[in-house]
């Protein structure tokens, strides 16, 4: 035993959005492929759509330019307007892995003039030993450098 | 403080980004984390207990002395990344859902 082992907490990111539950869900879902940064494309192809099956059972997947389809994994649950839960299959090396089960719960709670849309990734665990390649790649100075200056913007904006 | 005000608040503060980013190095002692950094033994200690408490850092103890490092399974690390990327994309779904209101 060499450090004790972390269990890492859920990444646990919300928003306030100013407009309905109703309206924050369906652009979540049907307009997924409007607000999804572009730039977070899991296939091999560049990323043409990026989509969310409207059912329990449904795929999430992306569309690539050549017509090529990539899982990123499924809908375990479909509660219109109120919580969703998506099944994260995509790996450390940004690739579909069936085997890997991340739950990503979105939950559209209302408040004042709007709704807060609370997001949980959890089960980080299951990345297990694979999570060492990641670390590889945000070691660099491209990685965690670059990624903390923009966290640093986000969280001071 | 909610939880998600705790992940934020772990890497926000630009202290605590350094012993991060020097702990991103290899694993230190508090001693040699604090030496070269404007701050005192104890501020450190506290970094690293908000670090640790957002699941970034582990210790362990070596000898006499306690060791922090980045989890060796690099799981702090993409903890720290997931984050990053789902305020990237929920900061882009808001922009969206508020284009048009209904």
């Amino acid at each position: 035993m060499t450090a004790a082992q972390i269990r890492p907490a859920p990444v646990r990111r919300s928003v306030f959005v100013k407009a309905s539950p109703e309206h924050a869900f369906k652009v979540f879902t049907a307009g997924f492929d409007r607000w999804w940064p572009k730039s977070h494309s899991v296939g091999s192809a560049p990323q043409k759509a990026a989509l969310i099956e409207p059912r329990a059972g449904g795929r999430w997947y992306e569309v690539g330019g050549d017509g090529s389809e990539t899982l990123w994994g499924e809908v375990m649950v479909w509660e219109p307007p109120t919580r969703l839960v998506l099944v994260w299959s995509v790996d450390a090396d940004w690739k579909y892995a069936p085997d890997l089960h991340t739950e990503v719960e979105v939950r559209f709670i209302p408040e004042g003039d709007g709704v807060r849309v609370d997001l949980e990734h959890r089960n980080l665990e299951a990345f297990g030993a694979r999570a060492e390649e990641v670390k590889a790649k945000i070691d660099n100075p491209n990685g965690w450098g670059g990624l903390l200056r923009l966290f640093a913007a986000d969280a001071e904006r | 403080m909610t939880n998600a005000d705790r992940t934020l608040a772990a890497i926000a503060d630009p202290t605590r980004r350094q012993v991060f980013e020097r702990l991103a190095a290899g694993p230190r002692s508090v001693g040699e984390l604090a030496r070269g950094l404007p701050v005192s033994r104890p501020a450190v200690s506290q970094h690293l207990k908000v670090l640790k408490d957002a699941g970034l850092v582990a210790d362990r103890a070596e000898g006499t002395r306690r060791v922090y490092e980045i989890d060796p399974h690099g799981l702090g690390a993409l903890r720290a990344w997931l984050d990053q990327f789902w305020g990237d994309a929920l900061a882009a779904f808001k922009a969206e859902a508020e284009k048009d209101p209904s």
